[in-house]
């Protein structure tokens, strides 16, 4: 089938898959890249998909197992539309009752969301990737399983679907074809959330069938809440890492820094994002060398859940986003700090600002802050010394979707780059309106089978060509250096991803990083070069 | 009272029957978590690039300013202008703002009706010989009528045309969106037709709503006022008990959720409906979940 002609009511047809994925229809990209062609997304034969459904695109980034029987497909279809039920209860979902109802009664079905959605876009326009299909395909459902007499006016209100094993499992796929950016609730002119929609299926598909990404769930939360972190790194393990960043900053830096471990009554704990310890170990140096010289009270905390910031529920799981970030405001309590500070995580913002808000309450709710504030304080406020001479080449930032469109923290940081490096610019749009990464909402953390090549060239193809677009074509030249600052964990492990796939660091120079590396490298109490060019890692 | 006027009783009645449910189905759902947008027009200083309090050093610590004036403006621009639409949908703004902009007269227009008609029962007149509220009345009727009535019939037959002929809107329009859009310009035109021809000031139908709500027998001059009657009654709960009554979801949406940046504070009413919601049972049934226990049970540990 042509999937450009792909109506939601085909959705539970036989195809697999439903829809193809033309590669030569993806939008071009700019200079030099306007000869780019990507490479076909890999096939999942029959081996590999080890008989699982995905039956939807042929990408697989959630495990469902097909049932073997027509009766076990029967069971699952009932067994979903319980969940639905259950979605649409107060004891069930409370958390997000009123939200859900309200862009579930209000969408007018114009699409003026699909044209804000970069995957949509980026897909060469593939319906089944419209913000509203996804919705529209949810309403149907609803409309015709779950109201009284819905099938009796089925066909007048458009809820006309057929409900089968396909169309349960397809629907699940297509709620991972979102990164819950938001940007298509931005332009909803009825103020109908398609991002949270999305959320609310993963939800019931986790919740009652028990149906979610291994990289969120088991290797996610559950290592989490499990092991301490989701990297599976426990507190004896931390302190080690925590030993070889000090030796790191004394060969980095020369200084002797000391990372404050478990100090009662601080005034700042901060919560950093344990997956940078291991991947990005100078982000959590950076801050460590920040706060020091600035002279501030500061600890990280070693309990379990305590040090790693990452809390995937939020993504899938209303249950498991509420244990983790309970586990947060436990260590907060315990320690006795003044505050949290958040480190350069987006989602961890949300999960323990702006959600946990609703979480953290009576005596856990600590005062919590974002470090973008912190930062912007010692660096506006002067309290190290710097030198933006040191920064002197391009930067360009991008926008976490977070904690700039669903928090509105859009300045702090561009103050500080304002200050510290002469050379910066901005991508466009950027601030609230600005494009996701196309790692939001897990996708960065999902590397298994074919997903990553979907994630680069789809999800990921409107963030590189605003990468590309922030730069003049002299400063693309390979011999450049510059730098994509990305205040985010999960974003930067998909710009590395993207500067990987693309072979932008040969091809274009670009480096990437957080913000509080850039601060660190301009330090004048810092020797010179904390940011390594030749280090792309 | 003749069958004509217990219909349009009847429609007005269900209609703020389904105005006053939706509004207490919205009220009474649950305090939910926080879900706001950016950018907030109430954001002092900071709406227009989208910022908010979250970006202050102890944001706790100070207060937060509220800019109330830019938020009115901002529900101004969005109920009177369609601007959201004019921003990011040009083609459908240029029939959506048109049949809106109709409605706020026509709804404009049946307020005048029914205040005339109450001020005609208290014996004061309403015509061109009538006295100076009576005349304003008299053609502030017929220039919100014949007005709200045309831009209607106009917006809803440009947007049949934009369903009917958009290959891509195509495949998500229902029979009822058609319908609708039918039933709007149907109504439009023959209320048009009836009065202009006949009625030219609406005198008959304001004598009508004011027989009706006295529950005195009607008189209907012509078959053709009496479709139109019968087609504006109709219409009126149609709208209501439809998805063309989104404004009352559409208000929610803004204040409740979208522009809804109250923190919660220690002891405050937020978090006193928060704590009688973790009462709440839980029976989703996934593995890692305790079906049957409360919230507050449920999310302390995760089930092995």
């Amino acid at each position: 089938m042509s999937s450009d002609k792909l109506r939601v009511k085909d959705i539970g047809r036989k195809a697999d898959p439903l829809v193809n994925i033309d590669m030569t229809n993806l939008p071009k990209l700019p200079y030099p890249y306007e000869d780019w062609v990507d490479p076909d997304i890999e096939e999942l034969p029959d081996k590999k998909r080890n008989g699982r459904n995905v039956s939807l695109d042929g990408v697989m980034n959630i495990i469902i197992d097909n049932p073997k029987t027509d009766q076990e497909k029967e069971e699952m279809v009932a067994k979903f539309l319980v969940g639905l039920r259950k979605l649409l209860s107060k004891e069930n979902n409370w958390t997000f009752l009123k939200p859900l109802m309200l862009s579930l009664d209000n969408c007018v079905k114009c699409n003026t969301c699909q044209e804000a959605c970069p995957i949509f876009e980026s897909s060469g326009n593939l319906s089944a990737y419209r913000p509203l299909f996804r919705s529209d395909l949810l309403r149907r459902i609803i409309n015709k399983y779950v109201k009284p007499g819905g099938k009796l006016t089925a066909k007048f209100t458009g809820s006309d679907i057929d409900l089968n094993w396909n169309t349960v499992a397809r629907l699940a796929q297509l709620s991972y074809r979102c990164t819950l950016c938001r940007r298509c609730a931005q332009t909803c002119p009825m103020g109908v959330d398609n991002g949270l929609l999305a959320r609310e299926i993963r939800k019931l598909f986790s919740q009652e069938l028990g149906i979610s990404p291994q990289e969120l769930h088991a290797d996610g939360t559950v290592k989490q809440l499990e092991t301490g972190s989701s990297t599976g790194m426990n507190p004896e393990a931390l302190m080690d890492l925590m030993e070889f960043a000090e030796e790191d900053i004394k060969d980095r830096t020369g200084l002797d820094i000391k990372i404050q471990m478990d100090k009662p009554g601080a005034d700042i704990l901060l919560i950093h994002n344990a997956g940078e310890f291991l991947s990005w170990p100078e982000n959590l140096e950076a801050f460590a060398i920040l706060f020091e010289l600035a002279g501030i009270s500061w600890t990280l905390s070693s309990d379990m859940v305590g040090y790693d910031s990452v809390n995937y529920g939020l993504f899938y799981d209303d249950t498991q986003y509420a244990r983790v970030t309970l586990k947060h405001a436990e260590v907060a309590k315990k320690l006795g700090v003044k505050k949290v500070v958040v480190g350069e995580c987006g989602h961890a913002h949300k999960a323990i600002m702006a959600i946990g808000d609703r979480i953290w309450l009576g005596e856990s709710n600590i005062p919590r802050e974002s470090c973008m504030a912190t930062m912007e304080d010692l660096i506006l406020n002067e309290k190290v010394m710097i030198d933006p001479s040191r920064n002197e080449f391009p930067v360009t930032t991008h926008d976490p979707c977070n904690f700039t469109r669903s928090m509105g923290i859009i300045e702090p940081q561009r103050r500080i780059l304002r200050k510290i490096c002469p050379q910066f610019r901005e991508m466009t749009p950027h601030g609230a309106h600005n494009y996701c990464c196309g790692g939001g909402s897990g996708f960065a953390i999902m590397q298994s089978h074919n997903f990553p090549n979907w994630k680069m060239a789809i999800s990921g193809r409107k963030k590189f060509a605003q990468i590309l677009n922030a730069f003049s074509k002299e400063e693309l030249a390979p011999e450049v250096n510059k730098y994509v600052c990305a205040p985010c964990s999960n974003c930067k492990g998909q710009i590395r991803d993207i500067i990987t796939y693309f072979d932008a660091n040969e091809r274009c120079g670009f480096l990437y990083g957080g913000l509080v590396e850039l601060i660190v490298n301009c330090m004048t109490d810092v020797k010179e070069g904390f940011i390594d060019w030749d280090d792309f890692h | 009272m003749m069958w004509l006027q217990v219909f349009s009783l009847a429609c007005v009645a269900v209609s703020i029957l389904a105005i006053i449910g939706k509004v207490l189905r919205y009220m009474k759902a649950p305090q939910h978590m926080r879900w706001e947008l950016y950018p907030v027009p109430h954001e002092k200083g900071r709406a227009e690039y989208g910022g908010s309090y979250l970006e202050e050093l102890d944001w706790w610590t100070k207060p937060r300013e509220s800019d109330k004036f830019n938020e009115l403006k901002e529900m101004a621009e969005e109920i009177i202008l369609l601007k959201g639409v004019f921003k990011h949908n040009r083609r459908v703004w240029g029939s959506s703002f048109p049949f809106h902009f109709g409605m706020y007269l026509l709804i404009g227009w049946l307020v005048l009706l029914f205040g005339s008609a109450i001020l005609q029962q208290l014996n004061i007149q309403i015509g061109t010989s009538a006295g100076v509220i009576g005349q304003i009345v008299h053609y502030l009727t017929a220039i919100t009528g014949y007005a709200g009535l045309v831009l209607t019939a106009f917006g809803a037959l440009g947007l049949l045309l934009w369903r009917a002929t958009d290959e891509r809107q195509r495949e998500f329009n229902a029979p009822i969106d058609y319908f609708n859009l039918l039933l709007m310009t149907g109504m439009s035109v023959v209320v048009i037709i009836a009065h202009a021809t006949t009625d030219p000031s609406f005198t008959t139908l304001r004598q009508y709503i004011g027989e009706t709500i006295t529950l005195s027998q009607a008189t209907v001059p012509s078959n053709l006022i009496g479709i139109g009657i019968g087609l504006l009654s109709f219409t009126i709960m149609w709208v209501t008990i439809t998805r063309m009554s989104h404004f009352v979801a559409k208000y929610f949406l803004y204040h409740a959720v979208r522009w809804n940046d109250e923190p919660n504070e220690r002891g405050s009413k937020i978090e006193q409906s928060l704590i009688k919601l973790l009462s709440e049972k839980v029976t989703w049934s996934a593995d890692h979940i305790q079906s049957g226990k409360t919230w507050a049970e449920v999310v302390k540990e995760m089930k092995k």
